[in-house]
């Protein structure tokens, strides 16, 4: 910019001179990538994580551990590379910043260093065969289309997110309460949705029955658009997580917000599909008779969908109607609109390939962050640091000496010390006790057969 | 266990405890070779017979009764100590038979365990503590005060499964969730810090999870052996035995077609109408509909395609056509086209997929956008009448099918569907798509046939 046209102030132009230098417009490529492989992507961490605490010096550490995990690097052009391994920290590192890949998948640990798959077996002895993945979950907001109508497809918003905070909290509750598990890691998907890794030793360890007993305890909701009711909860009551789930998170969210957010009752085309799913015709057709007829006057104040949510609940619950079909009607629509949706494949299989957190999404640029489960309600998806607004921030920080922990510096270190604080160095050190005691107990065991 | 000619059965001095072996290792006995096969054979019966009830989506409880039945209708002998080992002895021979390939073994292992928990459900009290001891499950009985402490949440599972009370005695086991998978699946335990409540009564799933997992490690075990010595030292004596005893009782594949191979593109529309069964029916016109099929559905069709005879190029052409309306044909060839080719084993470890089978199809869960699975399972009764109706099925035919599907009798459906679509029986009955196919070709092309003439 000359002075002239500084002074001259041309309106759609900052005048601020410095900011408009450091300025990063907004995309995703391979220049901006390699910055950020370079300086913000956390690559110890990922290696300390996928060491278990065997890159220590304790006896009992395991030193082929790390290089028997496969990595997968989707490059530029949409290239795919498989069973990548890595022995060292500064392995994964260089390979990284010279792949620059626009995607890093993690799969599991193998019997051996899937470089060196061709040599063994698919069967019998010798065999190449995943033995530890973390207990994964894939929660994508697409599979809740039929229940949101802010927007469809690839996009989010403000008003349906809370469906994938409520999935943040059933989930990792059950996780944590009923399957007693500890070192979980809820991470943003970058666009649409989040994940889970589920890192306890018994969760790596689990075989794919019981990854798909685990999904299938969770799974409530049946069919797609050619069956008619896809939530069903038969018994006289609901066992006890169902319970929970619903009276901690399910009918709260409903009635506070999903309700009014996405207008579920205000219109007949909405209001028809939760009639639907009333089996008795006669309560339904009552409903509908009260709602076309649209008496607004007395409720002005209050919110419609409010009001008819509470006539519904109210016929559907009170004295009269005790007939089978509908004892939980009211429980299950709400599960239908908000009951957590997981993909069960994804959590099946110890072979499943899964993007690793801090990778940056190509179509929005966001980082693929680490969300607390306690703070969940504010975790807020449009406010995710992209690439470009990362590169900004490095930027305007100016140039420094040291190269180390620059992430800090800029709108990415909050994720990375909530990463280490919360998750990281926790279970580092259950992976310490667990190294060291299952030693011991091998030690013991070889010292009482020599005794005699 | 040692295989004599012509010398009688020399019976063990053994009393035996509980009449339900765990098959832990072969009994040391002596069987003549005829009865090597005759018991292989009558023990077949039965796990056949378990079989078929599956694929034909019968109740559990009237699996439990057929198996039990068939159970006393070929096993049994006379003396109660010959039982026993004949119950041995066909199992270990069996072992031999099916321990030879992944899908030999998973289908043994599938009926074994099916037929080992509907035995155990039908002994004592007594009986089941004392196998239970057998397995040496490490479960502790829950304390008083700990039973206190969670009994209201025992209760609502109790009552969740439709129980409306728990027994006055009812004792439980506090094991890990691990151990009992089956049940954490279906929500029928209460879990807490990674610890499964169990009643007495559904012991049963811990100890058939036990037996289960046994068994699939004696079978890759037994494996070994037949591959490394046993077969090539009785290649004159038992092997021929052992190799007839099972192609008799596994259907065809349907992955090599045959006489109606050839089918093109252009033709895909017709047949499809006249010979394709609802499931693929339905998802064909979704792809026309929609130009797009979730994963699932892509290997349902896609595998059914090639078993009716589509070589892979025209297969790639077929999806590419559909799909490229919807993702552009330079998207269809990066994302799609290697998994098509991958199914007909030209990529990746090269194996040839066979195409599901009604029991396959059956079994599988279509979940949201998804359109693969049984439609007589999971369509809703008004869309199931409307896709009959457009198959031209008369309304009172349509009726009969319902009632079949309401039943849970999928594959009954189906061939109810087939008859009416046809007008001539099938008495075979239908338990895999592209038997339906090769049947309705059969009848359509005679019908030509005698046309012409």
């Amino acid at each position: 910019m000359t002075k002239d046209e500084v002074e001259n102030g041309r309106d759609d132009m900052l005048i601020d001179g410095p900011e408009q230098a450091n300025a990063v417009p907004d995309g995703f490529n391979a220049n901006y990538l390699r910055i950020y492989y370079g300086k913000l992507f956390p690559h110890a961490d990922i290696f300390k994580w996928m060491s278990y605490g065997n890159d220590g010096k304790h006896p009992a550490c395991d030193k082929s551990y790390i290089g028997r995990r496969e990595f997968s690097f989707t490059l530029e052009n949409d290239i795919y590379i498989r069973f990548q391994s890595f022995n060292s920290a500064s392995e994964l590192e260089n390979s990284i910043k010279e792949k620059c890949p626009f995607k890093i998948d993690i799969g599991p640990v193998y019997s051996v260093d899937p470089a060196k798959r061709h040599a063994y077996a698919q069967s019998g002895d010798n065999v190449f065969t995943p033995v530890e993945r973390e207990l994964v979950f894939d929660i994508d907001i697409t599979d809740y289309d039929d229940v949101r109508y802010c927007c469809t497809g690839a996009d989010v918003c403000l008003e349906c997110w809370p469906l994938m905070t409520i999935a943040i909290k059933v989930i990792d509750t059950a996780l944590r309460d009923d399957f007693g598990f500890n070192h979980i890691l809820w991470v943003y998907s970058g666009r649409r949705g989040v994940h889970c890794w589920v890192c306890d030793g018994k969760a790596r360890r689990l075989t794919n029955e019981q990854r798909a007993a685990i999904a299938d305890y969770f799974r409530v909701y049946q069919g797609n658009e050619n069956s008619n009711k896809k939530i069903s909860l038969p018994g006289h009551v609901l066992h006890p997580f169902l319970a929970r789930s619903y009276t901690e998170v399910l009918k709260g969210f409903f009635e506070a917000k999903l309700l009014s957010n996405q207008n579920l009752l205000s219109s007949e085309e909405r209001y028809e599909k939760i009639l639907e799913m009333i089996p008795d015709g006669s309560v339904a057709a009552e409903l509908r008779g009260r709602w076309q007829e649209k008496k607004r006057s007395s409720m002005l104040k209050n919110d419609i969908n409010v009001v008819r949510w509470e006539q519904l609940k109210h016929a559907l619950q009170s004295g009269k109607q005790k007939a089978q079909g509908l004892r939980r009607c009211v429980e299950e629509i709400v599960f239908s609109f908000t009951y957590p949706r997981l993909d069960m494949e994804v959590s099946k299989h110890m072979n499943h390939l899964l993007k690793a957190p801090f990778c940056v999404h190509p179509k929005t640029g966001r980082v693929c962050v680490p969300i607390d489960p306690n703070n969940c309600d504010e975790f807020d998806p449009t406010k995710v640091p992209t690439l470009s607004q990362l590169l900004e921030e490095l930027n305007r920080g100016g140039l420094r000496q040291d190269a180390e922990d620059e992430w800090d510096r800029t709108s990415l270190g909050e994720s990375v010390t909530f990463f280490r604080s919360s998750f990281l160095h926790p279970l580092l050190k259950s992976c310490k006790e667990e190294i060291e005691s299952s030693y011991n107990t091998k030690l013991q065991q070889a010292k009482n057969t020599l005794s005699w | 266990m040692q295989v004599v000619r012509c010398h009688r059965i020399s019976s063990s001095n053994d009393v035996v405890v509980s009449t339900l072996p765990l098959y832990r290792s072969a009994p040391p006995l002596e069987v003549r070779l005829e009865d090597f096969e005759l018991f292989a054979v009558d023990r077949l019966r039965v796990l056949k017979g378990i079989s078929d009830g599956l694929s034909r989506g019968k109740k559990p409880e009237e699996i439990a009764k057929l198996a039990m039945d068939l159970w006393k209708a070929n096993m049994r002998y006379p003396q109660a100590t010959e039982d026993v080992n004949k119950d041995n002895i066909s199992h270990f021979v069996l072992r031999l038979v099916y321990c030879r390939t992944e899908e030999l073994r998973k289908w043994f292992l599938s009926m074994e365990t099916a037929l080992f928990r509907y035995r155990f459900h039908s002994e004592s009290s007594e009986a089941q503590r004392a196998l239970m001891s057998e397995f040496n499950l490490p479960y502790k009985a829950v304390s008083n005060a700990e039973f206190e402490s969670v009994k209201d949440k025992l209760v609502q599972v109790a009552r969740s499964m439709g129980q409306t009370l728990l027994p006055a005695d009812a004792i439980f086991y506090k094991v890990p969730f691990e151990e009992v998978s089956e049940l954490v699946a279906g929500r029928r335990v209460f879990i807490h810090k990674g610890h499964a409540y169990v009643a007495m009564n559904q012991v049963v799933s811990i100890v058939v999870t036990q037996f289960r997992s046994h068994l699939s490690k004696a079978l890759i075990l037994t494996n070994r052996k037949w591959t490394s010595t046993i077969r090539e030292q009785e290649k004159d004596r038992l092997t021929p035995i052992v190799e007839a005893l099972c192609t008799s009782y596994l259907g065809p594949d349907y992955s090599q077609p045959k006489e109606f191979a050839e089918i093109s593109i252009k033709d895909i529309d017709q047949i499809a109408k006249t010979s394709f069964p609802l499931c693929m029916r339905h998802l064909f016109e979704k792809v026309r509909e929609d130009h797009h099929l979730k994963h699932g559905g892509r290997m349902q069709l896609g595998l059914f395609l090639k078993g009716v005879g589509l070589k892979v190029d025209d297969a790639l052409a077929f999806w590419k056509a559909e799909f490229a309306q919807k993702v552009g044909a330079e998207r269809f060839d990066k994302e799609y086209a290697y998994n098509i080719r991958h199914n007909y084993g030209r990529e990746g470890k090269r194996t040839d997929y066979t195409p599901y089978s009604c029991q396959k199809v059956i079994l599988s869960t279509p979940g949201v956008g998804d359109h693969h699975g049984c439609p007589y399972r999971h369509f809703s009764e008004e869309n199931l009448r409307a896709a009959l109706a457009r198959m031209g099925v008369g309304s009172r035919i349509v009726e009969d099918v319902i009632d079949k599907a309401r039943n849970r009798h999928y594959q009954l459906a189906c061939t109810l569907t087939f008859e009416a679509v046809h007008g001539s029986s099938c008495d075979a009955g239908i338990n895999h798509p592209n038997q339906y196919f090769i049947e309705s070709q059969k009848i359509l092309q005679s019908k030509n046939g005698s046309m012409a003439q």
